[in-house]
């Protein structure tokens, strides 16, 4: 580069590119004035003129008493209530006919067993998952709806009727109930003769009880506070919610500390009543899907 | 201050009027304050009509003492750091969790619950979806029924012994935020926190006169004292159930 030594050319930024200056000057220091990029103006140009229309047609300027109501006249609960009738028109050929059908029918039709499954898994996933499990396997205190050991009773009407009113749910008159004693709480039977019974319960399913345990004494106790629910062979009675006890399914621990603190406590679990909640397809739908999931009477 | 590189020339057209607002910053304030003012007029003044904004719904009832002391926990928890009460009125939503929440639903709460994010679900309607036992459950361990959960667990809840020694002041800050307490309400707050927590007796009528509908049930406690768990459960369990839909009509509301 050569350097001219005629007179010094201008070399502020103003001069060389053409571009006018704010006007500010700090020290010397010159702010260009450059333009806003031309997208991002006319981006903004087009949202004033979309908010305007937004005003016309949606509502929106809040009045003293009511507020634009624009000129489509959309509301959010007018769209929903389309937006629900639409899902319903969709699904309502075949939930007319679950509605319709009898339980035992529905499992005989591939088209209806196939719906009301996907239906019922589909609800299963809302509702019953968060207590039963996602594949119905139950937990401690939650039956397991994949086995053949019915609390309440495993035919798809049974099921249907324990959906509908709940188990021991005090806001339905209709729930099943059935409750058993606090046997320790209440003081009808002492902590001695709690595990006593105990190990003559778990003698029941052919479980391994401790050493030198009374067994007599235990089926006589057993005669006095717990056949006439559960049987005299620990059998169970569905009507009453009264489990088995002489299989190996165990709902709170098969362990000789778990039966004692069942007897101690008595009661029972608790299962919402759904027929506020959820309509009658989809009740339908669902026994059907846990009638199906292996276990069903 | 130089003037001689000026936009266009220098001319003053009524494009660059708004230099005078850039290079004044008490000018620039004060028009801020200006739109500011005019912004919260046009949107906010409107709310105060509460008439014209809450739609009157059967139902709704002010929580009980033993409730606002499980909203109390639920607060205090920051339970709405993840949790919603905002069902909002689109299909999915409506599908998944019932009918879209009113905003009578959360009048009498102060400050509402909305919440602003779904790290678990939205509980607008929890209430009766769920036993107390497995509330109990989840609290104490939540992976001990959703195996899949990632919400920590509150196990010291169900051992903390309730202390409701201030409900009834914070039943007397609600009254007077409008939350429709009477003073027979706030004097016998202590005694309705026994009485709903505990089976029914000759206290149970009484109190569902104060509060129609209110779930009064045995919550077991710890050695006969209610726990923070039972309060947040007899909580949980009322939410979204006040307002029955079955009567509600969704058309007469749109307005």
């Amino acid at each position: 580069m050569e350097q001219k030594t005629s007179a010094p050319a201008d070399t502020s930024a103003p001069v060389q590119t053409g571009v006018g200056t704010t006007g500010h000057i700090w020290d010397g220091i010159e702010e260009l004035n450059n333009p806003l990029p031309r997208w991002w103006l006319w981006t903004f140009y087009a949202c004033i003129i979309w908010a305007v229309g937004y005003w016309f047609f949606y509502p929106a300027i809040p009045l003293v008493s009511s507020y634009t109501k624009g000129l489509l006249g959309w509301q959010s609960r007018t769209q929903i209530e389309l937006d629900m009738a639409e899902l319903k028109a969709m699904r309502s050929g075949m939930t007319t006919k679950i509605e319709a059908t009898e339980l035992a029918d529905i499992e005989k039709s591939p088209e209806l067993l196939s719906f009301a499954r996907a239906q019922g898994s589909a609800a299963f996933a809302v509702n019953c998952a968060p207590c039963h499990g996602a594949g119905a396997q139950g937990f401690k205190g939650y039956p397991n709806l994949n086995d053949d050991d019915w609390i309440w009773g495993g035919k798809a009407e049974d099921i249907l009727t324990t959906i509908k009113h709940g188990v021991r749910w005090e806001q339905d008159s209709d729930s099943r109930s059935g409750v058993m004693p606090s046997f320790g709480r209440d003081g009808i039977l002492n902590r001695k003769e709690i595990g006593t019974v105990a190990d003559y319960v778990l003698s029941l399913s052919g479980l391994p009880v401790d050493k030198g345990s009374d067994l007599a004494a235990g089926k006589a106790l057993y005669a006095a506070n717990c056949a006439a629910c559960h049987g005299d062979t620990g059998k169970g009675n569905q009507e009453l919610g009264a489990p088995n006890l002489s299989d190996k399914v165990w709902l709170y621990g098969s362990d000789k500390a778990a039966v004692m603190e069942r007897i101690t406590i008595g009661g029972g679990g608790v299962m919402p009543a759904w027929s506020n909640r959820l309509d009658a397809a989809t009740m339908k739908s669902l026994a059907v899907y846990v009638h199906t999931l292996g276990g069903g009477k | 201050m130089s003037d001689t590189h000026t936009t266009s020339g220098g001319k003053t057209s009524v494009w660059t009027k708004h230099q005078v607002f850039e290079k004044n910053s008490i000018f620039l304030l004060i028009g801020i304050l200006v739109m500011i003012s005019i912004g919260g007029l046009v949107e906010i003044v409107p709310l105060f009509y509460l008439k014209s904004t809450i739609e009157k719904v059967e139902g709704v009832r002010p929580l009980t003492p033993l409730e606002l002391a499980g909203r109390n926990i639920y607060v205090r928890e920051g339970c709405y750091n993840c949790h919603s009460q905002m069902i909002r009125p689109l299909r999915d939503e409506v599908e998944r969790y019932g009918h879209y929440s009113l905003a009578a639903e959360s009048m009498y709460d102060h400050p509402f619950q909305w919440g602003s994010k779904r790290t678990g679900p939205d509980i607008a309607r929890v209430g009766g979806k769920y036993s107390d036992d497995w509330h109990r459950d989840h609290l104490r361990n939540p992976r001990s029924v959703v195996p899949a959960s990632i919400m920590p667990g509150y196990p010291w809840l169900e051992t903390t012994t309730l202390d409701t020694s201030h409900i009834d002041m914070d039943m007397r800050v609600l009254a007077i935020e409008g939350v429709p307490y009477t003073k027979e309400m706030i004097e016998a707050a202590a005694s309705d926190v026994k009485t709903q927590g505990s089976a029914e007796d000759s206290m149970t009528a009484p109190f569902l006169k104060r509060y129609p509908k209110a779930i009064s049930r045995e919550l077991g406690g710890v050695q006969g004292r209610l726990t923070e768990a039972d309060a947040l459960i007899a909580y949980l369990q009322q939410l979204g159930t006040q307002v029955d839909f079955k009567l509600y009509d969704d058309k007469a509301n749109i307005r």
